[in-house]
């Protein structure tokens, strides 16, 4: 049997995400080592293009990790981030990747079990779609036994 | 300033066939204002029709340039070099822009990726009406600066139609009625009575009518 491994990015706000994550490793939390992060002054940095360029870049999925709603450090960086997401994702239809490939998620930086679960979440829905269709033909479906 | 809307990917994919080497042109007048066709959606289309045409497993080169404008035949100039490097070019600016990049590069396919729509402005960000209807004769002096034209459903220039209700346009009740939002103003200025001057018929022949439009400026002509 083959195990495909998802290639996920997850572009993390520095003030919530991105400490959430800091969290996780010193609770000793277990999360996918398919995540890589970017660390981002805040989701509300986030560019449309920055989304299809991972796409293009290799990544299975993508997705924006911000403040809770109503806390964002920069007021509304996190309502920003998620409308630009939204776009995204109909473009990603229209493109053929599939919006369902890329995600927004909100979490606070206490939130450490939390990140660690959207990790886990992600990494089981991506697993579930399988390659992205730009990554098809690729190497990266690995044998069953083989390290990750 | 001029309002357009990005065409759906699949028919700016359509249009470029099979071409390699893609030159994505933007514009840096109304279309950056209208967020349809600056820099940025430049950098989006560009890695769309990429994404696109590696997942067809034809991938494809693409080149970008966004010009101060495109409607000016010096910055078209420019880009010379550019396109004689692609094999096809797709225009972000309004129908202009890809007529004027057609015209000086006439061997090159030019693909638009704009519908261009109607001459408008922002009403707040990421939202835009149409306030003129480029009629050739303004009369916002007499309409109280409300334009009929464009922004009465009918074009009447003797209104109201009688369909107005509540202020609002029988056509649809989220469109204010333009021959009432022209009576409150005239009447605000205190000149009310300018409502029962009856316009005489538009002379549309300074319009679409009259054929394609032309201005000179004899004064300036080098
Ligand atoms: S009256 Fe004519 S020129 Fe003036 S705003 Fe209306 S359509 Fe435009
Ligand atoms: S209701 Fe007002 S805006 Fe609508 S068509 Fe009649 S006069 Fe024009």
């Amino acid at each position: 049997m083959n195990a495909f491994e998802p290639r996920i990015i997850a572009f993390c706000c520095y003030y919530c995400a991105y400490s959430a994550a800091d969290l996780a490793g010193s609770m000793r939390l277990q999360y996918p080592a398919n995540i890589r992060m970017i660390e981002l002054p805040c989701s509300g940095k986030i560019e449309h293009n920055m989304l299809l360029t991972a796409f293009e870049e290799g990544a299975d999925g993508v997705y924006v990790a911000g403040c809770m709603e109503g806390d964002c450090h920069f007021l509304k960086g996190n309502v920003r981030a998620r409308k630009r997401v939204e776009y995204v994702k109909k473009l990603l239809d229209e493109l053929g990747i599939g919006g369902d490939r890329l995600e927004m998620y909100n979490l606070s930086s206490s939130m450490g079990p939390r990140f660690a679960e959207i990790a886990r979440e992600m990494t089981e829905r991506i697993r579930a779609l399988g390659p992205s269709p730009l990554n098809k033909a690729s190497t990266r479906i690995k044998k069953d036994g083989e390290r990750a | 300033m001029i309002v357009a809307e990005q065409k759906p990917l699949a028919e700016i994919a359509e249009n470029i066939m099979e071409a390699q080497k893609v030159l994505v042109v933007g514009c840096g007048g109304c279309v950056t204002v209208c967020l349809s066709g600056g820099q940025k959606e430049v950098d989006i289309l560009a890695t769309s029709l990429r994404i696109l045409r590696k997942k067809e497993g034809k991938p494809i080169d693409t080149a970008t340039e966004t010009l101060e404008r495109q409607c000016d035949k010096e910055y078209v100039d420019k880009l010379a070099e550019k396109i004689q490097a692609a094999d096809c070019v797709v225009s972000l600016a309004c129908g202009v822009g890809v007529q004027y990049l057609s015209e000086r590069y006439p061997d090159k396919c030019v693909v638009p990726a704009q519908n261009t729509k109607f001459i408008g402005g922002t009403t707040e960000h990421g939202v835009w009406e149409e306030r003129c209807g480029l009629c050739g004769e303004c009369i916002l002096a007499r309409t109280g600066g409300i334009c009929p034209i464009i922004r009465c459903s009918k074009s009447i220039l003797n209104g109201p139609c009688g369909g107005s209700q509540d202020g609002k346009c029988e056509v649809n009740p989220d469109v204010p009625c333009a021959w009432t939002l022209i009576y409150e103003k005239l009447k605000r200025q205190g000149r009310e009575d300018a409502i029962y001057e009856v316009f005489p018929v538009k002379d549309w022949s300074k319009s679409r009518d009259g054929g394609p439009r032309k201005y000179v400026r004899e004064d300036v002509l080098l």
